[in-house]
């Protein structure tokens, strides 16, 4: 067994000064890590405890929120501005997991989470390109009901299980990062990578690099969003389709829209065209099966996953009457 | 490094790798908490923290350092039962028991979550104090999972808890 050691960082600062190479890790509530340790999928011998930094969430003057990483997911999702104010991140986020998950989980965790393709966790049984790079995947042509179908390449389908990134892609969110070399931020749009022929390279962090809050723009007036997740059970299941979705309607038209996907690619899927094609038509089933077949078209699906296609537009199309009929 | 459970403080081990699980029940001999997945996946090892339920087989037992553990072992007084105990054992809420304990510390956690207005998956104003609701009741059991298929009676009895028929 590989020997471990665990610290509590008292600051931002103090994180960074103790991670001292690839052998350390950040440590959310590892509801993740500790499990991906136990599997020898991650073999980290330090262990950076951040949960006691940044756990705050405050409203900033430009009238956006900014969210600390180190806030748990129960906080986040029960915290009034967001109810009020950003309805589809709280319900993506009590659309995960269970409510002992919720309490325990990150913001930073619940951001970096890896993947479930049962193939990747299989690491005695199964090739994966993601956990051994240049293995070969074997949820191609395996069993992927729960895999992509956007986004993903020959070499990784797997998808980005997270509920709350989806909501926080819609909602532009931007991830705000501390390293040695200083501070930076990234839109959550940007964030996260393709896989193309290197599916271990998730996302735009550099190692040793922590992040310390999530920004949420000011919120748009009129503007109503919601989240929808379709999974195999009623409740505790990740999403086959997951969508957050928006509408702003004035004077019978829709003004602008917003459509992010979960559970069908290996990042937040933002389908922006398909949001291009609603703006300036009334808001009609019509108009919604148009943007929801510009949304999957360029999808492409193994057997096992064929179904996501037709089910991400359907789920797309009713998510998006739903709020257009709230707004009448 | 210490932790207090059921009120009596214990030295945290010096292993980072144990978890707040294996530390109860290996090394305290506190077998309330069962061990069912040991991944997150089925609710059996719930505890409270500072009140709050969480997983304890995916919690290092170090992270929870100066914090305040309360297992099934110590919701009882003395040989009096605890209210949803006693409602377990009206409303037949098991069939083997090896999902009680996990039920029982979610139960009384969910109640101190209505209590305070949080909303659920299937609430349906975001805005205002959720209704109750064995819907609503059942969305929050959700991480606790029985394999005798128990759930009615489980169900029955947190709904008779938290609906305030305790007595
Ligand atoms: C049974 C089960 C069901 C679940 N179902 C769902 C679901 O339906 N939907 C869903 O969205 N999620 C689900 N989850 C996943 C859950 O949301 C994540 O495990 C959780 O959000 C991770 O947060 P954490 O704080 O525990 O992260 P950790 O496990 O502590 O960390 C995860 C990763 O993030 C890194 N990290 C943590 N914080 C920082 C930071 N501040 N800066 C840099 N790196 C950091 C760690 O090094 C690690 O690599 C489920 C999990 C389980 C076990
Ligand atoms: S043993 Fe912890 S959730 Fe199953
Ligand atoms: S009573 Fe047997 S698992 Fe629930």
């Amino acid at each position: 067994m590989n020997p471990l050691t665990y610290e509590k960082a008292t600051s931002s600062t103090d994180a960074l000064e103790r991670h001292d190479g690839d052998a350390a890790k950040f440590l959310g509530a590892g509801t993740n890590l500790v499990d991906l340790m136990r599997e020898g999928i991650a073999t980290p011998t330090r262990l950076i405890d951040v949960t006691g930094l940044a756990q705050s969430i405050e409203e900033q003057s430009d009238g956006g929120l900014r969210i600390g990483a180190g806030v748990s997911n129960t906080a986040v999702a029960e915290d009034a501005t967001v109810r009020a104010q950003y309805p589809a991140l709280s319900r993506a986020i009590l659309a995960g997991a269970s409510a002992q998950i919720r309490n325990m989980a990150t913001v930073g965790g619940n951001i970096l989470q890896r993947t479930r393709c049962s193939y990747f966790y299989d690491v005695a049984g199964s090739r994966c390109n993601k956990r051994s790079p240049g293995e070969g995947c074997d949820a191609i042509g395996g069993f992927n009901r729960a895999h992509g179908i956007l986004g993903v390449s020959d070499s990784c389908i797997a998808t980005h299980p997270s509920d709350m990134a989806v909501a926080l892609s819609l909602y532009d969110a931007v991830i705000n990062v501390e390293s040695d070399e200083g501070t930076r931020s990234i839109p959550i749009n940007d964030f996260y990578v393709l896989p193309e022929d290197t599916p271990d390279i998730e996302n735009q962090l550099n190692p040793g690099e922590l992040i310390v809050s999530v920004d949420l723009p000011a919120p748009s007036a009129n503007r109503r969003a919601t989240y929808r997740k379709v999974r195999d059970r009623a409740s505790y299941a990740f999403a086959l389709v997951s969508v957050a979705g928006s509408l702003i309607i004035k004077d019978g038209l829709v003004v602008d829209a917003g459509i992010s996907l979960g559970g069908v690619a290996p990042k937040p899927w933002r389908a922006i065209e398909a949001e291009a094609a609603i703006v300036g038509s009334p808001p009609t089933e019509e108009t919604f099966r148009n943007a929801a077949q510009i949304a999957l078209a360029d999808a492409t699906t193994q057997p096992g996953n064929v179904f996501k296609t037709e089910l991400a537009q359907r789920v797309i199309v009713a998510v998006l009457q739903d709020l257009a009929g709230d707004a009448q | 490094m210490t932790i207090e459970i059921n009120n009596r403080p214990y030295d945290l081990p010096d292993d980072a790798r144990i978890s707040l699980l294996d530390f109860m029940r290996e090394r305290l001999e506190f077998f309330g908490s069962k061990k069912g997945c040991n991944q997150g996946a089925c609710g059996a090892c719930t505890v409270l923290v500072d009140g709050e339920r969480i997983l304890s087989c995916l919690a290092l037992a170090a992270q929870y350092d100066g914090r305040s553990v309360t297992t099934i072992e110590g919701v009882a007084n003395g040989d009096e039962l605890h209210p949803l105990q006693a409602l377990f054992v009206e409303h037949e809420g098991m069939q083997c028991g090896y999902c009680t304990p996990g039920q029982i510390m979610s139960g009384i956690a969910l109640k101190s979550e209505l209590e305070r207005g949080a909303p659920s998956n299937v609430s349906s104003d975001l805005t205002v104090a959720p209704r109750l609701s064995r819907d609503e009741i059942k969305e929050r059991l959700s991480g606790n999972l029985c394999r005798c298929g128990a759930h009615n009676g489980i169900i029955d009895a947190v709904a008779a808890y938290v609906g305030g028929e305790e007595q």
